[in-house]
């Protein structure tokens, strides 16, 4: 039996080496606002693997609904512990593969040429904003984060009627940069990466709700050992370089292999 | 059907309703023009005027975003000396429903206006009357029943429009959310079973718009 299973591997060893192209796509549904970090990270990982990255962005809300019909995703990358939760419960996280990686802040932002002054919480009130873009607050996780940010500053109700809700939180930062919407709360992370808008304000760790990122690999994986290398790979240090290059907090220590 | 969901229906049938108002005169003018003159350029004019029906609609969606936006000089301009926006209002979902919804009316009012027999709007002329009677009183009654259907046909699709909808009004619940965003949030958040009520509620509006327009058709033919 051990040497049936011995020569198995060695000849899935052989397979491997004689077909180095016999690479396998890893297909990875992320939160938006992972969007350009991972791009540059899944790009540094394809340069020392034979696996290809695809990368499904999008609100962590629909990629759970999505993940929970059955589609094909490897790992998921979400911007709220909530919809890791729900797909938990429904068993369909790959066991012990779960680890909250990220942390990130939320900021208000305005159009770079906005003469608008908005320097504290109060002044998202003022009637000279008519479009504050956010998040689906009911679902995206981001929109989530601005909504408990706004209710705690006691704004929510002021501000509900010029809320411009949107499909993610780079749909939102894109209403701003575009001047469409007069101010936006995005993610800090998602504020850096953009020429066109400045923080008006960065919302305080006091005010603003608690951000974290979990990772995991699911159940329905048809590349386990893969996913989680790229798994892994995430959690390791020239990737969480890279991550907090643009503006993440780093929660985790470097994971080990395994 | 929730009070909620009548609201959406009520919301998308009157902007559908009043995108169909706005795209009458340009759609009757411009039918009428393809089916009856022949002038320079005009193979590119129908072409244009098809565009929004094979482009998809997010890009429709974009092109007026760029031309409404507050950074375009026409979005500014509305934005500042009328204190009007366009984008991420109601506005900007009968724009999208206009927009979308026209070139259906121009090509069935276009070829509702051929089927009138030229030679009857010769003989009314040659008896005095000027051309606007002749439009009014021989033109369009002959054609009745083509630009009923072909008005049906682009009302449905009013109804449905979404691509260019969620770019340029947002889908913002209560202000600028039609049946067809409001199903998509729905799926979202997983709420199936309202998604399908609405579902169900915009195939049968569908259906009834459709099935009038082609009997109007068929007996226009007959």
């Amino acid at each position: 039996m051990k040497r049936i299973f011995l020569s198995f591997a060695l000849g899935a060893g052989f397979a491997v080496l004689a077909f180095p192209s016999a690479a396998v796509e890893i297909n990875v549904s992320a939160a938006a606002s992972l969007t350009d970090a991972l791009q540059e990270i899944a790009h540094a990982y394809e340069a020392t693997s034979p696996d290809r990255i695809v990368l499904n962005l999008g609100a962590s809300s629909l990629l759970a609904r999505q993940i929970e019909e059955g589609a094909p995703a490897d790992l998921f990358l979400s911007a709220d512990e909530a919809k890791m939760d729900s797909l938990a419960k429904n068993k369909l996280l790959l066991a012990g593969t779960r680890k909250s990686v990220l942390g990130n802040t939320l900021v208000v932002v305005v159009p770079l040429d906005s003469k608008l002054k908005i320097a504290a919480p109060a002044d998202l009130a003022s009637s000279s904003i008519r479009a504050l873009a956010l998040a689906e607050p009911q679902t995206v996780p981001a929109g989530i984060y601005a909504k408990e940010y706004l209710q705690k500053v006691g704004l929510w109700r002021k501000v509900i009627d010029r809320v411009v809700p949107t499909e993610n939180v780079r749909a939102a930062l894109a209403a701003v940069e575009s001047g469409n919407a007069d101010a936006g709360i995005v993610y800090k992370t998602d504020a850096e990466i953009s020429k066109k808008v400045r923080v008006a304000y960065a919302v305080s760790e006091a005010e603003g709700p608690t951000i974290t990122y979990p990772f995991a690999a699911l159940a329905g994986s048809r590349h386990v050992e893969e996913a989680r290398r790229f798994l892994a790979y995430l959690c390791s240090p020239p990737a969480l370089d890279v991550f907090r290059r643009y503006g993440f907090l780093v929660i985790t220590g470097p994971a080990a292999t395994p | 059907m929730s009070g909620e969901e009548t609201r959406i229906l009520g919301f998308t049938l009157g902007m559908a309703a009043l995108a169909m108002v706005a795209i009458v005169p340009p759609g009757l003018a411009l039918a009428w023009l393809l089916a009856r003159r022949a002038f320079p350029g005009k193979a590119v004019i129908e072409t244009l005027v098809a565009l929004p029906l094979v482009m998809p609609p997010v890009a429709t969606g974009l092109f007026l975003l760029r031309l409404f936006g507050r950074r375009s000089a026409l979005g500014r301009f509305v934005h500042d000396r009328l204190d009007l926006d366009v984008i991420f209002t109601w506005r900007g979902v009968l724009l999208a429903m206009a927009v979308m919804s026209l070139p259906l009316f121009v090509r069935s009012a276009r070829v509702a206006f051929e089927e009138v027999p030229h030679r009857l709007e010769q003989v009314a002329r040659t008896l005095g009357a000027a051309p606007a009677r002749v439009f009014a009183t021989i033109t369009l009654p002959l054609a009745a029943r083509g630009l009923t259907a072909g008005l049906l046909l682009a009302f449905a699709r009013a109804l449905g429009e979404f691509g260019a909808t969620i770019v340029v009004a947002g889908n913002i619940p209560g202000r600028t959310q039609t049946s067809a965003l409001a199903i998509y949030q729905l799926i979202q958040l997983g709420r199936d079973d309202a998604a399908l009520r609405l579902c169900l509620a915009a195939a049968v509006l569908a259906f009834v718009a459709l099935f009038t327009s082609e009997r109007l058709l068929a007996r226009s033919r007959a």
